[in-house]
């Protein structure tokens, strides 16, 4: 917009000092329009391949002399072999507990010392090494990065330390509503047996067993060259980073050949609605899940139930939000999620409400997951994809930000112009196309309902709203302990 | 207490970087002062096309009144709730519309609003930013305080109530300050309090603390200085002046012994809280004790996490920092038990490592690894420009205190020029064995 020329000369004046009475009331009736909409222009991505043919993706970015290098390797949780659920976690929080010559107390003391910092871990999806260090620094830190992710020694010592610390995390994790929730949500739905039933880090009984064999197993059939992809994002060029990674990268050769991956195998949908009360006396909150079985990243649908997720409970002004918080004062907050991987994890809607309004709290989250049903307006439809779209800059503003989005790229293996083509795809999305996704992925007759709170309280009230079998539990029942 | 500002003030970098500083540790800076009191600070990064307006109010719980504690939280809720011009809902409705986001936060010591949009919106920020500022009264109601007082409620019991060893904290402040001292009582508030909260106390609360000479307004991002800066007359220019606010008077905060108490929780773990009072943000002694704080238990090699946690095993977590505040702060270790292992033994190594450190002083190299990471993070939050702890937020943190916006250079210089000494002498001085708190956290017996 354009400056009103009333105002330019009352900015001189107080820039030189000159004290002004407050000035006579400007026009508020309504909200003043937006500019154009700024067009995000990002860096390219410049791509190269070291001489063992693992791909670097680098992309530049000057404003702070940092710069995170990640190691990126199509291997997760997903991976883990049956039995041994949390060896792909395990593995990746191992590699820097002792890695070439240096032990676990070495290689903290020299990454600490460069300013650096080095983080190992996996995901469902994948495995990642990401190193973030002041650039003047960079080559000692690197090197310190090579052995941690190539040449990990696994010693005894430190697997039975973490050992203790992830059992420690397991007893702990039960204490928390808002830890329990999840768990045994995924546990209910995918079962036992399925991977997306269980946390990453697994459980009691399959960390108890773990060997440092089975961590040089997943390691060496999964690290390797041809799963693998460096990025870089941060304060430097390829002239300057690419010999460097040659030499570190370069000469890493696969031991054997590379496994298949196995998709997790999609669970089957719930077959009608079930509500399960997870007990923890005296909780002043009740935790409360709802949902099934969503998508996996790969679907067709991926911009629509973005969309509809935005309406439903995706923001602050979704509608879980706005009934459960800002209507009824329930709740902190709610929220909805598709939670999307390489299979289908869950479509998960959730809050913590005051104890004494669980039941009032259920009956809303089921008007509205019935509602999102019925078409959404014009206007609702605009707020929502605008909120994405426009903020979409706002996911690129530092390098750990950019850097994610890349690993994205990679491990979905979305297309090179997805970036570009972002805002194009958001604004196809349609009223009929929200409705039609809202018919297909929200259907509340057979959601899996997980309340994780004050029993003897709460139960009366849930089972009064006839939302269908209900079942009482522990904590250690819900989590299969 | 804040030095006053400059009416206006042109500055760049005034203290030269060392040689081996890269140059981004400037953030160049236009400040103001409206009219009407309101401190103005711009500063233009335009990498990404996005802009950050930050509002800071000097106002937190150190200004409430006992019986009314919670309330400058409860309040800062009812800033995103509509005022004369923006109906209720539409101030979440037209930024998120905007593809922009919004949050506030109260500390003991300040509340802060961010808006973060893309900058094609600016205005539109400006806009909801000054209503609330001008006009919030005209249309509250004592509904909407209900409504948002059972918001926070809700906030309480899951962030203290239910979460596990939630009530620490709240425990810990009431042992470590005199009861009439402001830092005594959660930011939060107390339950009864929040209850006892009225239509009337927000009146009030408003004409005292949200005028804009009680305020500063950082707009950081990818802006035009000159149309930003009318527009912020613009905006802003036409609220009316509020009275001077007196600062906070608290009174003198000295622990005299070692103070114990144990409580219980439904928690499987005992937890030991180790606390001491020490100088307030900025003081002599506070950088030394934040990197005192990494010395102890920043990283696996730091002293108490090496001896806990990786060679004896006895604890599942440590942690040390520096609690900085305006009025005083507190030194704080948290650890927690490992099954088997009580709160006694950990206190036991705990306390052979202070006195350790006080004894011998830590080695060149701890120090040099713990100022290396310090100064590294100092980069990293040069990325952000919004939200909390982004460049708009450090601009009005140091406004607030008293400096200059671009402290950034002589903050970092705080903690690159500390030695071995000065961390033995803020180890000895401040974590003194027989002036402390000590509070475990229990296992409530087994249900």
């Amino acid at each position: 917009m354009t400056l009103s020329s009333r105002l330019a000369p009352l900015a001189c004046a107080l820039f030189v000092g000159v004290s002004l009475t407050a000035q006579s009331p400007i026009e508020r009736s309504k909200p003043p329009a937006l500019g154009p909409t700024p067009q995000l222009k990002l860096p390219a991505i410049q791509k190269s391949t070291l001489s063992n043919g693992v791909p670097v993706w680098l992309v530049e970015a000057h404003e702070v002399p940092m710069v995170q290098i990640s190691l990126l390797l199509k291997a997760g949780a997903g991976d883990d072999p049956s039995g041994k659920f949390g060896l792909a976690s395990l593995t990746a929080a191992m590699l820097d507990e002792g890695a070439g010559s240096r032990s676990a107390l070495e290689i903290a003391d020299e990454i600490d010392f460069l300013g650096a910092s080095l983080g190992t871990s996996s995901s469902f999806d994948a495995s990642t090494v990401r190193l973030g260090v002041p650039v003047a620094r960079m080559g000692p830190a690197l090197t310190v990065m090579a052995d941690v992710a190539l040449r990990p020694t696994f010693p005894e010592a430190e697997l039975e330390r973490l050992r203790q610390e992830r059992l420690t995390d397991l007893l702990q994790a039960r204490d928390d509503a808002a830890s329990v929730a999840p768990m045994a949500f995924a546990r209910l739905l995918f079962g036992p047996s399925n991977r997306y039933g269980t946390g990453v880090i697994g459980t009691e009984a399959t960390i108890k067993g773990f060997t440092t064999s089975d961590l040089n197993a997943f390691h060496s059939a999964w690290f390797q060259p041809a799963n693998a992809t460096v990025i870089v994002v941060g304060d430097v060029t390829a002239t300057s980073v690419v010999p460097l990674l040659e030499k570190q990268f370069g000469s890493w050769r696969a031991a054997g050949a590379a496994p298949r991956r196995t998709a997790v195998p999609n669970a089957p949908q719930p077959a009608q609605r079930q509500i399960v009360i997870v007990d923890m006396p005296g909780a002043e909150q009740s935790q409360i899940r709802i949902g099934d079985v969503g998508v996996p990243r790969s679907t067709p649908d991926y911009f629509t139930l973005q969309v509809l997720n935005t309406i439903l409970g995706g923001s602050f002004t979704s509608r879980l939000n706005q009934n459960l918080r800002e209507q009824h004062g329930y709740s902190y907050g709610a929220s909805s999620r598709f939670d999307m991987r390489l299979s289908a994890g869950p479509f998960i809607a959730g809050a913590g409400v005051q104890t004494d309004k669980t039941a009032e709290a259920l009956r809303e989250f089921f008007n509205e997951l019935t509602a999102i049903g019925k078409p959404v307006s014009a206007e609702e439809l605009t707020k929502a994809k605008n909120y994405l779209a426009l903020g979409f800059p706002s996911q690129f503003e530092t390098i750990s930000d950019f850097s994610a989005q890349l690993e994205q790229l990679v491990v979905y293996g979305l297309p090179d112009n997805y970036f570009a083509d972002y805002v194009k795809n958001l604004e196809a999305v349609t009223a009929d196309a929200v409705m039609k996704a809202a018919a297909k992925y929200i259907q509340p007759q057979r959601f899996l309902v997980v309340v994780v709170g004050d029993r003897k309280v709460i139960d009366p009230g849930i089972r009064a709203l006839n939302l269908g079998m209900v079942r009482t539990m522990s904590v250690q029942e819900a989590l299969g302990e | 207490m804040r030095r006053p500002i400059l009416l206006v003030l042109f500055a760049l970098l005034t203290v030269p970087l060392g040689a081996q500083s890269p140059a981004p540790l400037q953030v160049p800076f236009q400040q103001f002062k409206l009219a009407n009191g309101l401190n103005v600070i711009l500063h233009r990064d335009p990498s990404i096309p996005l802009v950050a307006v930050n509002l800071w109010y000097y106002v937190g719980s150190a200004n409430e009144k006992p019986g009314r504690t919670g309330f400058a939280h409860l309040f800062e809720h009812l800033m995103f709730e509509g005022s004369k011009h923006v109906p209720e809902g539409q101030f979440d409705l037209l930024l998120e519309g905007a593809g922009g986001d919004n949050n506030g936060s109260t500390s003991n010591d300040r509340t802060n609003y961010v808006i973060d949009v893309p900058s094609n919106a600016l205005e539109l920020a400006l806009y909801l930013e000054s209503d609330r500022m001008g006009y919030l009264l005209d249309t509250m109601t004592p509904q909407r305080v209900d409504g948002q007082r059972d918001v926070v409620k809700n906030e309480r019991r899951q962030s203290y109530e239910n979460r596990p060893y939630g009530m620490a904290s709240i425990e810990l402040d009431k042992m470590l300050w005199p009861p009439t001292h402001p830092y005594s009582w959660p930011t939060i508030g107390y339950m009864e309090d929040l209850t006892a909260a009225s239509y009337s106390d927000v009146v009030e609360f408003f004409k005292k603390y949200y005028t804009p000479n009680n305020a500063s307004l950082v707009i950081a991002g990818d802006i035009d200085l000159d149309r930003t800066r009318a527009l912020v007359e613009k905006y802003f220019g036409e609220i009316a002046r509020g009275t001077i606010v007196e600062p906070v008077a608290p009174p003198a905060a000295i622990l005299t012994d070692v103070q114990k108490k144990t409580i219980t929780d439904k928690v499987s773990l005992p937890r030991l809280y180790m606390a001491w009072l020490t100088p307030r943000m900025y003081a002599p002694g506070d950088a030394a004790l934040d990197i005192t704080a990494s010395v102890l238990a920043g990283g696996k090699n730091s002293r108490l996490y090496k001896r806990l946690v990786y060679d004896m095993q006895i604890a599942q977590d440590v942690s040390a920092f520096q609690q900085s505040g305006a009025l005083g702060s507190s030194f704080l270790i948290v650890a927690t038990a490992r099954s088997g292992h009580t709160a006694a033994e950990m206190q036991k190594v705990i306390d052979e490592e202070i006195e350790r450190l006080q004894r011998d002083g830590p080695e060149p190299r701890e120090v040099q690894r713990a100022i290396n990471q310090m100064e590294a993070s100092f980069y990293q939050r040069m990325e952000r420009v919004g939200g909390f702890g982004g460049k708009a937020d450090q601009l009005n943190a140091f406004a607030f205190a008293g400096g200059s916006p671009d402290f950034f250079a002589e903050d970092l210089a705080r903690y690159t020029s500390l030695t071995p000494s000065d961390i033995q002498s803020a180890a000895v001085r401040w974590l003194p064995a027989d002036r402390r708190v000590e509070l475990v956290v229990e296992p409530e017996e087994k249900r």
